[in-house]
């Protein structure tokens, strides 16, 4: 879900207010949006995508995460360097090339799995604190 | 017709409803047509439903022998529900759209061959160029607008709709048009699934209280494998995964797509399953990054490498946005069984090309495009051959608020889903916890037809939401009682065989009564094996 507006890096362009199919976004009256409506985050990401300056974050969990959670830290994301990613993948903003013109699907369907896994057992289970 | 002084007043040839990309084709293919369009969407029309988020792979074949060999195998997976002049029109019309898609400027990948790949279109970039196409066509585009009824005249034809615009206080809004499109999508029922919390179902109650019928809504009940804490249901990349109980073990499965079916086989029977992409080969890796960003971005986040490490998975419902059912058509423009309503994508029954089974993202997004564009056809000549009549006001449930003790949405919307999204309800069906389902959810129908516990203006079409969800559960559970045997998505603990005399769609519909009938319009097939 939405965890984090980064007020130092939104210019009020209120396009996160307009894009969000959910509609969870209200303008601020300082013009920063607000998180008005967090329980309707659909958790889509769409709002990083269009995000012009990456200042929003929208954390990979369905609920929202738990007081003291990093996914809900401005400076633990930024360190990790997790704000605008989605927007990177897609290709937008100056000078990227569009996401969609690396999409080799063709190649994928023409791979097979291996018939077996090619590292040990038992495997090692995901229980970090970013893991969730 | 007296409307109240501050409800804003439009009128349109045709007007479109939904906002992904069966109805951005359905605008623009009206518009082409020489149509006025305005198209209004709950959310916003590019970022809203299952495609701006997840993107589709589509089922595109062009001219040649191949077209047929294609649509033969797909009516055998099928079950044999399928309709072979569909297909044809659908795989010709779709492969027209994108060679034009391509015109424009989309940007397909260009093949190690030097030849363009255009069989996959990444979500955001596809429906933020299809917003443009329709803007830049005149389309009149209505964002944040949820239609909460469409209106009728006093022959029952439709003619237009009611809604709000949600981002101005829920100011009312009342829009004429000579023909409407429902192109508002399937239902997940809220269950969170990547980018469909959009589609509750609205154009399916919408549509029935006018009269329309449904088909084939025992097959809404696709489930999708994401992380057991996220709602990414990208399950295609986990044909390359191993599957592990808690202690890393492996759990018995197939290699490639059928360990998703085994692994829900577990997840259903109340185990814990992790997946890890251990069967990629190395050198595909960065390729499936490419294909699929969106499957590794809520990973990278949670700071797993699913190359290496297991992580825990979840079934989450898809409903009929990747099941098959919806609206019944009665011909080949997409019409409705109400004049003056076409439908189409997911609001649409896509059985007519892939029967009983998941269209998935290929077959659906394929005929998002290929509906689109017949319905908003259909719906700009429909509108050219008539003359507006004046709406008569009807009743409909939930749109009048009720009492501050009747029952409140989330109240609702959780009793709903408690019969549709646990497996043992949808994946896994039996007459008896059907039957259950069909009393409770009768009761929740009689409970909400006095109107919900009344909501701020601007939240007004969370109410019809809520009521879209009890109307689509009761058809689904009635369609999946009528037929009795398993086929497809349709899979009954108490009947796990198929059965010939099930070889035909399930109609379906009604409000206060739920009906079903057989669909006395027979599936047409190309090849006998398909009926063996």
């Amino acid at each position: 879900m939405i965890e984090i507006v980064s007020a130092a890096a939104c210019i009020a362009c209120d396009v996160c207010v307009k894009v969000c199919p959910t509609d969870v976004f209200d303008r601020g009256s300082d013009g920063v949006p607000v998180i008005a409506r967090q329980s309707d985050c659909q958790t889509c990401f769409m709002c990083e995508a269009y995000c012009p300056t990456d200042a929003l974050y929208v954390s990979p969990v369905s609920v929202p995460v738990e007081p003291g959670s990093p996914h809900a830290d401005e400076n633990a994301v930024a360190e990790r360097g997790l704000f605008g990613g989605y927007r990177e993948l897609v290709g937008w903003g100056r000078g990227r090339t569009a996401g969609q013109l690396l999409d080799k699907n063709a190649t994928l369907k023409a791979t097979p799995p291996l018939s077996e896994s090619y590292l040990p057992v038992p495997a090692p289970v995901a229980d970090e604190p970013w893991n969730h | 017709m007296t409307v109240p002084a501050d409800v804003d007043v439009l009128s349109t040839d045709v007007l479109v409803i939904g906002g992904g990309p069966a109805a951005t084709w359905a605008a623009i293919s009206a518009v082409e047509s020489g149509s006025r369009v305005t198209l209004v969407d709950k959310g916003y029309c590019g970022t809203s439903g299952a495609t701006a988020a997840g993107g589709n792979n589509l089922w595109l074949i062009g001219p040649g022998p191949r077209r047929e060999e294609s649509m033969r195998e797909r009516e055998v997976a099928a079950g044999g529900l399928t309709d072979a002049e569909w297909m044809g029109r659908v795989l010709n019309t779709s492969w027209d759209r994108i060679e034009q898609l391509a015109r424009w400027g989309y940007p397909f990948p260009v093949g190690a061959d030097g030849r363009p790949m255009r069989s996959s279109l990444q979500g955001p970039e596809y429906m933020r160029r299809m917003r443009r196409k329709a803007h830049r066509g005149g389309v009149h585009i209505l964002d944040h607008h949820p239609a909460l009824e469409l209106t009728t005249d006093s022959g029952g034809t439709v003619n237009g709709a009611n809604g709000i615009a949600r981002q101005d206080n829920g100011r009312p809004w009342r829009i004429t048009a000579a023909a409407v499109v429902l192109a508002s999508g399937g239902t997940a029922f809220l269950s969170g699934s990547f980018g469909t919390n959009v589609n509750t179902g609205d154009g399916l109650l919408m549509a029935a209280e006018t009269g329309a019928d449904l088909s084939g809504m025992e097959f809404c009940t696709a489930y999708a494998l994401a992380p057991e804490w996220g709602t990414h249901t990208k399950g295609r990349m986990l044909q390359w995964a191993s599957f592990y109980d808690e202690h890393g073990q492996p759990l018995a499965a197939r290699p490639g797509l059928g360990g998703r079916q085994d692994a829900k086989w577990a997840l259903t029977n109340g185990q814990r399953v992790f997946a890890r992409l251990d069967r990629a080969p190395e050198h595909i890796r960065q390729t499936m990054r490419d294909a699929q960003p969106n499957y590794f971005l809520p990973l990278d986040k949670a700071g797993i490498d699913p190359f290496v490490t297991a992580y825990p998975v979840r079934m989450v419902y898809e409903g009929s946005v990747r099941g098959t059912g919806g609206l019944r058509l009665t011909g080949p423009d997409c019409a409705t069984t109400v004049p003056g309503l076409f439908a189409a994508g997911d609001a649409a029954t896509r059985e007519l090309i892939t029967g009983a089974i998941s269209g998935g993202g290929s077959h659906n997004g394929t005929w998002a495009i290929a509906s689109g564009t017949f319905a908003g056809r259909g719906a700009a000549e429909f509108g050219k051959r008539r003359a507006v009549g004046a709406t008569t006001e009807r009743e409909r449930v939930g749109l009048r608020p009720g009492s501050r003790d009747a029952p409140t949405v989330d109240e609702v919307v959780r009793a709903a889903q408690q019969h549709v999204l646990p497996p043992l309800r949808s994946h896994l069906k039996s007459e008896a916890r059907l039957a259950e389902s069909a009393a409770a959810l009768d009761d929740l129908w009689r409970d909400v037809s006095g109107g919900l516990a009344p909501v701020a203006a601007r939240d007004a079409y969370k109410t019809r939401q809520a009521v879209a969800m009890v109307a689509a559960a009761r058809w689904m559970t009635a369609s999946s009682r009528a037929r009795t045997e398993s086929r497809g998505l349709h899979q009954r603990e108490d009947r796990p065989a198929g059965d010939d005399r099930h070889r035909h769609r399930i109609l379906v519909g009604g409000l206060g009564e739920v009906w079903t009938a057989p669909d006395p319009l027979l599936p047409q097939l190309l090849s006998a094996e398909a009926v063996a």
